[in-house]
């Protein structure tokens, strides 16, 4: 990963580091968690996740050379989960990021608008996105993340992030607009 | 799906990320094309259903007091109190009766000042820090909130017994948000809330016979620092996340 530096990790930090931690890292702990929960689907997974990417955070701190510190955690905590993800519910991960474009006309705008409308459906369509279309979406959509800032967590190419998040958008659509018989199947 | 901006420019366009170019170029489109006329109105309604949808979840207090203590366990110790002697004397506190509550505090105060590290201070670091993360929850930061120290200050008269000096600093950068009645170590004090940035400073006031001090070293504990003075007839309790030469410019503008 790009800008850790894991020679020094080893290494206690002091109450300088500790206070600048605190200001720089600190603030962007809800986008931690938020992230975390979401790739996750789990709060209290989450909890556990997001305390150890903070820990972690918190070792490579040194080599942390300013610049943007939210993308910075993010990053680690993205890292953190799928290492998480690997070892715990190595499935999930099987599906192909890749995956074509069905050709299939987008939802109307009014079903959409009432789908979009309800907290728990859209919750729950969300999470049955692959990680890599959740992430992408939950970057842009609830963290407010640049292109950039999203290439840089995701380790995707910046070019790319445009047509991740196309095909995470259709993805999500679909699954909004989709039966409810369908929608359960696939939580089984 | 046959237009192949539909896939592409649309979403760059709709998130932003276009140069001025690519999104007249994509305009130009937008006027001829159905599908993509009703896919982007399809997309900015399914936006405006995310951002609505209240699905950003915030990370719960106690996480926040578990990552804190997790960092300070990480860091190499200060100059400061050792943890062992807060432990013992919370437990001797808890076991003991009034009357011994009493003589525990006279010892402690002594052996306090004996330390040399931290005069001592009204409340525990302890108590400081809670109710510092208490007024964090929402609703619970200040029961005036007001910009205008005229304001603020008589709004503790005849809640309290004393009364507890009070200025605004937004000029030098410590904007004043408000006040609250709080109580520690079961006495009733005057708590004054500054902004720094993003951060809330809490200031704690009650009255002492003390004679005044200067602003003593900070003291450090999950992740908090505080600071602690007495000045003219008044103690005073600063505790924030902010940083430390922060929390001294806001302790010294008080104190001056």
């Amino acid at each position: 990963m790009s800008g850790l530096d894991p020679g020094r990790g080893s290494d206690v930090l002091d109450v300088d580091e500790r206070a600048r931690f605190e200001q720089l890292i600190m603030p962007h702990l809800d986008a931690a968690f938020n992230l975390a929960r979401w790739l996750l689907r789990s709060r209290e997974d989450s909890e556990d996740v997001a305390q150890e990417a903070m820990l972690r955070a918190y070792r490579f701190f040194r080599g942390f050379h300013g610049g943007d510190a939210r993308a910075w955690l993010l990053q680690i905590v993205r890292n953190t989960c799928y290492t998480w993800l690997e070892k715990n519910r190595p499935v999930e991960l099987m599906t192909e990021f890749d995956e074509e474009l069905h050709a299939q006309p987008s939802a109307s705008p009014e079903s959409l608008a009432i789908a979009g409308d309800n907290r728990e459906r859209l919750g729950r369509a969300l999470e049955t996105l692959p990680p890599r279309f959740r992430e992408v979406l939950v970057l842009r959509e609830l963290e407010g993340c640049s292109y950039k800032e999203i290439a840089a967590i995701t380790a995707i190419p910046i070019g790319t992030v445009m047509s991740a998040l196309a095909r995470a958008r259709q993805r999500l659509q679909r699954a909004l607009t989709q039966s409810p018989v369908q929608e359960a199947s696939r939580e089984l | 799906m046959s237009c192949d901006y539909t896939r592409t420019a649309l979403h760059g366009y709709l998130d932003g990320e276009l140069d001025a170019a690519r999104s007249a170029e994509f305009e130009r489109h937008l006027e001829n094309c159905r599908e993509c006329a009703k896919s982007l109105e399809a997309e900015e309604s399914l936006r405006s259903g995310l951002q609505r949808s209240g699905l950003y979840e915030q990370a719960p207090v106690a996480l926040r007091k578990k990552i804190r203590a997790g960092l300070d366990a990480a860091t190499a110790a200060p100059a400061r109190r050792p943890v062992a002697a807060w432990q013992w004397w919370a437990v001797a506190a808890v076991c003991a009766t009034a009357a011994i509550i009493v003589a525990a505090e006279a010892s402690w105060y002594s052996w306090s000042r004996n330390s040399g590290v931290l005069a001592s201070t009204p409340f525990t670091a302890a108590e400081m820090i809670d109710a510092h993360v208490r007024s964090l929850q929402p609703g619970h930061l200040t029961d005036v909130a007001s910009t205008d120290q005229h304001t603020v200050k008589p709004w503790f008269t005849g809640k309290l017994d004393f009364s507890p000096p009070i200025k605004d600093f937004a000029e030098e950068g410590f904007p004043l948000i408000g006040g609250r009645l709080d109580a520690l170590g079961g006495q009733n004090v005057a708590a004054i809330v500054y902004g720094r940035r993003k951060h809330i400073i809490n200031v704690f006031i009650v009255p002492t016979k003390e004679p005044d001090t200067p602003i003593h070293q900070p003291g450090l504990r999950q992740g908090y620092y505080w600071l602690h003075w007495r000045r003219q007839g008044m103690e005073y309790c600063a505790v924030s996340d902010v940083s430390i030469s922060d929390l001294q410019e806001l302790a010294q503008l008080i104190y001056q």
